[in-house]
């Protein structure tokens, strides 16, 4: 059951997302309804949800949604856990238990605090609990740690996106972002690990399409420290962000652009310092490129990006009503849940498209 | 006493008509004109082809001697002809080119990938497909500055960088050991198609210097024609430590080579020998080259790029690490099938590893201790078509420097007789008359279309595996596989075998 | 002009003298100079540097004009690969002094380390000149291809040996002058030495004078009253008959 991928993960997918700008929430069963509308593009083998703003009681504490192989394993997690950190709460994540799907493991969820003692000399906040979390996913067999943000949440398993959702009774949370993928695996081991989204910290990832340039992708990352064990192009997209943004201190803009740069005929034409940037950005960030057919949705607190490569071999399509934005891989799906919108397009190859949460007062 | 027969027999058939084209192509002195016909000394061929390349009537082939021993495969023929050799000089064997030693070949292990469906391939007479390269130092981030505009400006100050269009480069090849006309020639192809030439040791003719944004000048350890003129007159610098078809040692111009050219452009008196001692005398140690990769950054106020070209020995990873760690911008691999204008046979053909395993290892080794950015790799030796190309950069090269090769679309057939100064082809010469056999335009253009062809085909496997960019193949050793190999290999290569 | 080095990295000292010497600064007094690297390196302007202290390795590296007046000791290779102008050590040189120059001239009042003087080269009217007052260390004049070297072996207690083993191994060009001679036994086998006539002599005295200047000698006669003797390479092809073809 928590046999992982050895080869390399081969998949296509649906995604979806959608957002408030404003931070109203949204129930859980309207992406699901919009994500079921792209059925055709699943295959049952993996469905999967990122939710923002549903733990708003704890929206202070890390919450981990880690899920386990059987009771040895889950105890000792917990004991390394309660070492480095302060187990604030710690649950069952709620499932509808009549229902069943293949393989279910255990499924945990922890608030956790980290006391300022226990991060070492060197290390922030959030670089301490990426060691965490690549702990517990490389060195606890049986475990594996799939959501890991604050005030967010990732759900995720084998079945179609759909079924996920009612095991995980998604229509009882309420989120301003919530981003959905289904799954059409050509290879894949069964194991819940492996369905998307993707994510570390508050970022989640859902990906359509295969990355090209992933073997040259996943060795730059492991320079830097990150272990790439799922054989999945998300992980790899997931890592590079937080090298680039989050370790780089990239400005948003520029680390996207790292991953699917203007090509060097375009650069050629720039005026100079815009060439300049983009002629370092490429130099310095080759082994960043995500070469290949790709649509990704990116999530975080603060927004929702999506973003094709640079010669849009997959497809995305977004659309705005009022403060709402829609991204998703086939404009129905958008149509299931917003009949009307006020504007609907499909962004240009390699160009970012933004939905931001309003600062509020 | 005369204990070997002919290597080679040359035939003249009786459709020969006696115009002694061949006689005068001959640079060897193994075709005569005698009893009105063309007769020939078989001990004299070197089978370079010349005469057969240009017979109007095709009466002459070139054929091995016939000459059977009785089998042995310890005693092989080449052994016993070495030994005869020695017996009768008491001399250490010369020879030119690359080891032609029957070592494995680890290009033709490995077999590159493709796109079936799950992800498109992409066809590149259609769409983008890019192949530049930047050589030099990169930081391992950039810092960016954004005005209240939005506008975005770059803060970090980058390293000099080597622009390519292609990540081929033209080995370093020095005036002595090559003719002027191979420099103009690769010097010539490097600027049509934006990529650089290497001088070699032998310093910088001023013909070249018209073309000086292509090439890069070396500093060996003769230390010839080297001043500050030299050092700046170029896109880099590069400091030879080693060289893969002789490995930790010296070289060595023999005086009658040193014409009056080779000595106006390496500032010595034409006639006497020009040694390239074994070290650096200036380097004995790691930190030594750290001050001698500074000293020509001084002497060029860090507006060059300073590599350092290393020869493929065992422990290559730890040394290419130490170079890097130096202040190396550039380090050249230079692999044991890597060719030479001389070398002692024993080491030529005995010493070294080959380059896709270093090759392997130092990219590797690098990344392990997050340096790999400090530093581009070339990787050479070896390097014959496209496909090596393709999978020298897949192990993690940054570009690959080709010399026999370009050579070899000049003309040379690899008889392997550089060292004798006799090249039939006008190459490996300083013989005025031959010299001018190598047509300098011709040369370009013959150039110019190899390199062209390979771009072409690195652009259609590009293609193939799905990425429109050179980069995203570079280091990507998951498009590669091993055939043939055992488990220990497949290790240092950091592939997979085929079928997994 | 003068620039205090005190605590200055070598990057930072260069980049003012060359600062200086592009503004046109003729002569810079260097103070407090302690191991900065490279100072002179690549100057090809006919200034002068006076150092006061202990300069780094590579002093005068690739430097084709300045004049480099080192007021105590230099380190390892003192004038690497320099292609003109002067530089005069008031003290001691370390190893590999005067490597591969084609012009210009090196004195030194003191001793040199090893290899002093390796693979000088001499091309037409360039031609190199190294004056040393003390002794020097083993390998003197190794692959020496051209330019003269001149060991006077004044400065040295009196047991010492004017010049180590191995004297001029490789040497295919150039000659060495050694005053009172040096013991066969260490020279290369493919080196001759051979008595210096009077015009050699007068060539001698020239450059000793220059040396004389350099560092306020007045004995000039003295010096030039014991026997010298020459180091001669016997080929210029040391090594042609080493391969077979």
């Amino acid at each position: 059951m928590f046999k992982r991928a050895e080869t390399k993960d081969i998949s296509g997918c649906a995604v979806v997302g959608i957002m408030n700008e404003k931070g109203k929430t949204i129930r859980g069963d309207v992406i699901t309804s919009a994500i079921a509308v792209m059925h055709e593009r699943s295959n049952g083998l993996g469905g999967g949800f990122a939710a923002y703003g549903i733990y708003p009681e704890f929206k202070d504490y890390y919450a981990f949604h880690i899920m386990f192989e059987d009771e040895g394993v889950k105890d000792s997690v917990e004991t390394f856990l309660q070492d480095s950190m302060v187990v604030v709460k710690s649950e069952a994540i709620p499932i509808r238990k009549k229902m069943s799907l293949a393989n279910t493991p255990i499924l945990w969820r922890y608030f956790l605090e980290v006391p300022k003692s226990k991060i070492p000399a060197g290390f922030s906040e959030e670089d301490f609990i990426v060691s965490v979390v690549m702990r517990i996913n490389t060195r606890f067999n049986g475990a594996f740690i799939f959501s890991s943000g604050k005030n967010m949440g990732i759900f995720k398993g084998l079945g179609y996106p759909e079924d996920v959702s009612r095991f995980f009774r998604l229509e009882e949370y309420e989120a301003y972002l919530w981003t959905a993928h289904g799954r059409f695996p050509t290879n894949t081991p069964g194991w819940w690990g492996g369905a998307h989204p993707f994510g570390l910290l508050d970022w989640a990832v859902v990906h359509n399409g295969e990355i090209s340039s992933y073997g040259i992708n996943k060795r730059y990352l492991e320079m830097f420290g990150y272990e790439c064990t799922l054989m999945t192009d998300t992980e790899v997209i997931v890592y590079m962000l937080d090298l680039l943004l989050r370790k780089h201190n990239l400005p948003q803009d520029i680390a996207l652009t790292a991953l699917a740069p203007p090509f060097w005929k375009e650069i050629d034409e720039m005026d100079k310092n815009k060439k300049e940037a983009m002629t370092a950005l490429r130099m310095v960030y080759g082994s960043a490129l995500l070469n290949g057919p790709f649509s990704i949705i990116i999530s975080s607190t603060s927004s929702m990006i999506g973003m094709t490569d640079r010669i849009m071999l997959r497809p995305l399509v977004v659309a705005r009503k009022q403060d709402t934005v829609y991204m998703s891989s086939e404009e129905s799906a958008i149509r299931e849940v917003c009949q009307d919108p006020d504007e609907v397009w499909s962004p240009q190859g390699g160009e970012p498209v933004y939905a931001r949460l309003e600062e509020r007062a | 006493m005369r204990m070997m027969p002919p290597e080679f027999m040359v035939k003249i058939s009786d459709s020969c008509i006696k115009c002694k084209r061949c006689i005068n192509e001959c640079s060897f002195g193994a075709l005569r004109f005698e009893n009105d016909r063309v007769v020939a000394d078989h001990d004299k061929c070197a089978a370079c082809h010349r005469c057969t390349a240009f017979c109007p009537a095709h009466a002459i082939t070139v054929e091995k001697f016939p000459a059977i021993f009785k089998d042995n495969y310890l005693w092989s023929q080449d052994v016993l002809k070495s030994l005869w050799k020695q017996s009768e000089s008491g001399a250490k064997i010369l020879t030119g080119a690359g080891n032609d030693k029957p070592y494995p070949v680890f290009w033709d292990k490995m077999l590159l990938d493709a796109c079936q469906v799950t992800n498109p391939s992409i066809d590149p007479l259609r769409e983008p497909m890019e192949l530049r390269t930047y050589l030099g130092k990169k930081p391992d981030k950039l810092e960016f500055w954004q005005d209240k505009k939005g506008d975005i400006k770059l803060t970090t100050v980058m390293e000099p960088q080597i622009k390519l269009e292609t990540p081929i480069i033209f080995a370093g090849m020095s005036y002595g050991a090559v003719s002027l006309n191979v420099q103009l020639i690769l010097a010539g192809a490097a600027r049509e198609l934006g990529t650089i030439m290497n001088t070699g040791e032998g310093g910088l003719p001023q013909e070249l210097s018209e073309y000086k944004d292509h090439i890069v000048v070396q500093c060996a350890s003769g230390r010839f024609g080297i001043n500050l003129s030299y050092l700046n007159s170029c896109a880099a610098i590069e400091i030879k430590i080693g060289q893969g078809a002789k490995p930790g040692i010296g070289g060595h111009l023999p005086g009658e080579k040193v014409t009056e050219e080779i000595s106006r452009t390496r500032r010595i008196p034409s006639g006497t020998d020009a040694i390239s001692p074994a070290p650096h005398h200036d380097i004995y140690s790691i930190e030594d080259l750290r001050q001698l990769i500074y000293a020509l950054k001084e002497a060029t106020r860090y507006k060059k790029p300073v590599g350092v070209k290393i020869a493929a020995v065992h422990n290559v990873a730890a040394i290419a690490s130490g170079v890097v760690r130096a202040g190396a911008d550039m380090i050249t691999i230079d692999g044991f099938r890597g060719g030479t204008g001389a070398a002692p046979q024993v080491i030529r053909d005995h010493v070294g590893i080959p380059i896709e395993l270093a090759l392997a290892r130092v990219d590797e080794q690098l990344r392990r201790e997050g340096i790999r950015h400090m530093a581009s790799i070339i990787a050479s030796g070896g390097i014959r078509q496209s496909a090596d190309v393709l999978k020298a950069i897949a192990l993690g090269a940054d570009a690959v420097a080709i010399g026999t090769a370009a050579l070899v679309s000049m003309g040379c057939h690899l008889c392997q007789k550089c060292h004798t100064g006799l090249c039939a082809w006008g190459i490996a010469t300083q013989k005025p008359e031959l010299i001018k056999r190598l047509n300098v335009e011709e040369g370009i253009k013959r150039l110019v279309n190899m390199i062209k062809a390979w771009n072409l085909e690195i652009k259609e496997i590009l293609g193939a595996l799905g990425v429109n960019s050179i980069e995203s193949l570079r280091g990507s050793r998951e498009r590669l596989r091993g055939v043939d190999m055992d488990e220990v290999y497949l290790d240092v290569l950091g592939i997979k075998p085929a079928g997994r | 002009m003068k620039i205090d080095a005190k605590g200055l990295n070598y990057r930072e000292l260069n980049e003012r003298i060359h600062d200086a010497v592009s503004n046109g600064v003729e002569e810079i007094d260097l103070v407090n100079v302690l191991g900065q690297r490279y100072i002179g390196t690549g100057l090809d302007r006919e200034v002068t540097l006076n150092i006061y202290g202990t300069p780094g390795s590579d002093l005068g590296a690739f430097m084709d004009g300045p004049i480099i007046n080192v007021f105590g000791s230099g380190q390892d290779d003192i004038g690497n690969t320099m292609n003109g102008g002067s530089i005069i050590i008031h003290g001691d040189a370390g190893n590999v002094a005067g490597l591969s120059m084609r012009t210009g001239k090196i004195f030194i009042k003191g001793s040199v380390g090893y290899r002093a003087g390796i693979h000088m080269k001499a091309y037409q009217d360039q031609c190199p000149v190294m004056v040393v007052g003390g002794r020097a260390g083993d390998f003197l004049g190794e692959y020496m291809a051209g330019g003269k070297l001149i060991l006077l072996g004044i400065f040295k207690k009196e047991k010492d040996p004017v010049a180590g083993r191995y004297i001029a191994t490789g040497m295919h060009g150039g000659v060495i002058y050694v005053r009172g001679g040096v013991n066969k036994n260490q020279v290369g086998k493919d080196v001759a030495v051979e008595e210096v006539d009077n015009e050699e002599k007068a060539e001698i005295k020239s450059e000793v004078e220059e040396f004389c200047r350099h560092f306020g000698i007045t004995r000039i006669d003295d010096i030039m009253a014991s026997p010298f003797v020459k180091l001669l390479p016997k080929s210029s092809r040391p090594y042609g008959k080493l391969y077979a073809y």
